[in-house]
């Protein structure tokens, strides 16, 4: 079933290290049901080594760095502020509307960042993938790990700003992760199709601004959950940034209810995609290199 | 003891012209509009076989050249045995860690330092990263950048990055190296320091596959060579004579494949090479008499024009000329005929030129190329870089003073 199989068959040793060669099949691609996870794990300093590189370049090339990362959220928080919450008077229910938008603002900025790198990283790399052979599944985990650190950032910055409004965590602080690691899945779940989808057709990098502004309106960024009708929430959960933003805002402030519903559907959601992703990419990667 | 490291059988590759490649939504929405049928129709694209029925095996710490022209499938099987590509048809077995040289500087990125590339083109490579940190100092001495290595790569000459990016993968261990002409990098001080490199990694038992175009790099590294053609195998065996049989081939043509220039005076047709015995032959060989002619039609009558002949080497040197003068001739065709007791040259491919002058004025200049080669038993220095350019068989005694050595006969 699997097209490349590598495992650590023994070989006459060769050399006087007497050490064990892996033994690689290379043939013509078929099925669809490998999620090639352990070739991933056993080019895991490679990954390391591309999301380093991403960090690395990123903080080269701007003149302020890691500023950057701070102001997008704070300036777009302020004008929010300004024309959602005072002049159209969207309520943000328990919480004063810039921790109620800086807290949704944080997740979402690494999420859209994320989906971007990740569905622009195939094609970016199109040199290497034509000239060397590592597991093309690297390159959309690196673009949603590398943003973690523009998130570390951000995230100590809106610490401090709840805070300093004498908001006080909770317990529920400690579920923070679970929301942090939903929203990583669900980059990299879009980024897997998207990135494959990317070096088949490249419309795909014109058309995702479109998805990603569409996709802010479906989430509850400027404006709380709760406003949408009780009997069409679970659909409203069906985009699952709508989970990991609920979740992430209730999580660090402890305002609103528990999201369940929304949770719930975001969650199934999140791994139907990931897991959509994972074999559409490995599916589309066989021909990456001969397309891109 | 004799392992097969790499066993290849069948291997395919069909690749997809046309339409596949725009890669634009809009044109296969298009499609699916005009003729949704198509779509689904795939033997309708036009495909092309850059690769057909390929099987060989690879001993272990054999060293083997590939050759064969541009397109003919070299570097497709690379890709497919580095595992870049997938084969349409047939399997691959390979036992050990592959590295793969396809390029110089894979993964550099022009804002890093030289340092900061250095790792992740290691990294890329395959190298880890406890290994490039092991190894750093030796790469960083051997690419000569120990003053610049903190300096961003964008800020390095042409030459110093191609250095940096050799070093680095010249210091790879994997069991097996496919590399592809990524030897032709860098000065030529450079190229030879890569060459003894590359030479070292082939005596500590790694197996090696090598693609260039330079066949003179095939016969000093290889000892067995595959030549491709149009996708399949041509001929396998030992590199010497694969070699030869290639050159004869890519050199026995018309000149209409060659470069060729005429006015409509006069024009050069054809041209043979003819060893002592007089066959007609591509492949001479340097200590025996040898003749070529070139076959002219004239068209108007020509008066008082010289005729020349030069011999170059492969980097487009000069090695010998001769010519005539006064050549008057009516409208015809002519041999035009030279014949040398001797060719004293290394062996080695060697192109031929023959013109037609009036004055300043060329009536008919033509240079077939490849043009010919030479093969013979090299006499010269064993070691290869100092044995020039010439092939002289010499003899030399050492004996006590005052005997005189009979005098060279």
């Amino acid at each position: 079933m699997s097209s490349v199989t590598s495992n650590a068959t023994a070989v006459a040793p060769l050399t006087e290290r007497a050490v064990t060669y892996p033994v690689v099949r290379i043939e013509p691609a078929r099925g669809w049901f490998n999620l090639r996870l352990k070739e991933l794990w056993d080019y895991r300093e490679l990954l390391y080594f591309f999301v380093w590189r991403d960090v690395k370049i990123r903080y080269k090339q701007t003149a302020i760095g890691v500023l950057w990362v701070v102001i997008q959220p704070l300036l777009t928080m302020l004008v929010a502020n300004l024309f959602f919450h005072k002049l159209a008077k969207i309520p943000s229910p328990g919480l004063p509307y810039t921790v109620f938008c800086f807290a949704a603002l944080v997740p979402w900025m690494y999420f859209s960042t994320s989906l971007l790198n990740a569905t622009n990283i195939v094609v970016e790399n199109q040199r290497v993938i034509t000239k060397v052979f590592f597991p093309r599944l690297i390159l959309p985990f690196s673009a949603v790990m590398s943003g973690l650190v523009d998130f570390a950032v951000a995230f100590i910055v809106l610490l401090i700003f709840t805070l300093s409004y004498g908001i006080r965590p909770t317990v529920s602080v400690l579920l923070l992760p679970l929301f942090l690691l939903l929203a990583v899945l669900t980059a990299l779940g879009v980024g897997l199709w998207l990135s494959a989808l990317n070096a088949l057709y490249r419309d795909v990098r014109y058309l995702l601004p479109f998805i990603i502004q569409f996709w802010t309106l479906a989430s509850p960024v400027y404006y709380s959950s709760s406003m949408v009708p009780e009997r069409y929430r679970w659909l409203y959960g069906l985009n699952p940034m709508a989970g990991v933003i609920d979740g992430f805002r209730w999580a660090l402030t402890g305002a609103g209810h528990p999201p369940s519903a929304v949770l719930m559907a975001s969650t199934a959601m999140v791994c139907f995609i990931v897991f959509g992703g994972l074999l559409f990419f490995n599916r589309m990667e066989v021909s990456i290199a001969d397309r891109v | 003891m004799s392992t097969a490291v790499i066993t290849a059988e069948n291997l395919s590759k069909r690749y997809q012209r046309g339409m596949a490649a725009s890669g634009l939504l809009r044109d296969t929405l298009a499609l699916a509009v005009k003729a949704p049928h198509k779509l689904f129709r795939r033997e309708q694209k036009e495909s092309f076989w850059a690769l057909k029925d390929v099987s060989l095996a690879v001993q272990h710490g054999e060293v083997l050249g590939l050759i064969g022209r541009n397109g003919s499938g070299k570097t497709t099987l690379l890709k497919i045995l580095s595992r870049i590509t997938r084969p349409t048809a047939g399997w691959a077995e390979i036992h050990g860690h592959v590295g793969s040289l396809l390029e110089v500087g894979t993964g550099f990125h022009p804002e890093l330092t030289g340092r900061e590339n250095a790792y992740l083109s290691g990294a890329i490579l395959g190298m880890g990263k406890q290994e490039i940190t092991r190894k750093f100092d030796e790469i960083v001495a051997f690419a000569e950048l120990e003053k610049f290595i903190d300096t961003p790569v964008k800020h390095y000459s042409s030459g110093m990055y191609v250095r940096l990016a050799f070093a680095v993968a010249a210091h790879l261990e994997p069991e097996i190296l496919l590399i592809d002409e990524v030897l032709a990098v860098g000065d030529i001080r450079f190229q030879k320091k890569c060459l003894g490199k590359m030479g070292e990694v082939a005596r500590v038992g790694r197996t090696v596959i090598l693609v260039t175009h330079q066949l003179n790099q095939i016969r000093r590294l290889c000892e067995r060579v595959v030549w491709l053609d149009a996708g399949e195998v041509r001929q396998t065996g030992p590199a010497a004579d694969v070699v030869s049989a290639y050159e004869t081939h890519m050199s026995s043509g018309f000149a209409a494949a060659d470069s060729k220039v005429s006015n409509s005076r006069a024009e050069f047709l054809r041209w043979w090479a003819f060893d002592e015995e007089g066959n007609r032959t591509h492949n001479l060989h340097s200590d025996e008499g040898i003749r070529f002619q070139f076959l002219l039609r004239v068209n108007k009558p020509v008066l008082g024009l010289y005729h020349d002949i030069y011999l170059y080497d492969q980097d487009r040197q000069l090695l010998w000329g001769n010519a005539i003068g006064d050549v008057t001739l009516e409208p015809g065709l002519y041999l035009c005929d030279h014949s040398l007791p001797f060719l004293p040259l290394r062996p080695g491919v060697y192109t031929l030129r023959a013109t037609l002058w009036d004055g300043g004025e060329i009536v008919a200049d033509w240079e077939g190329a490849p043009g010919l080669r030479l093969s013979t038993l090299p006499v010269a220095h064993p070691r290869y870089e100092k044995s020039g350019q010439l092939n002289i068989p010499s003899k030399c005694v050492i004996i006590p003073e005052g005997d005189s050595p009979s005098p060279p006969g």
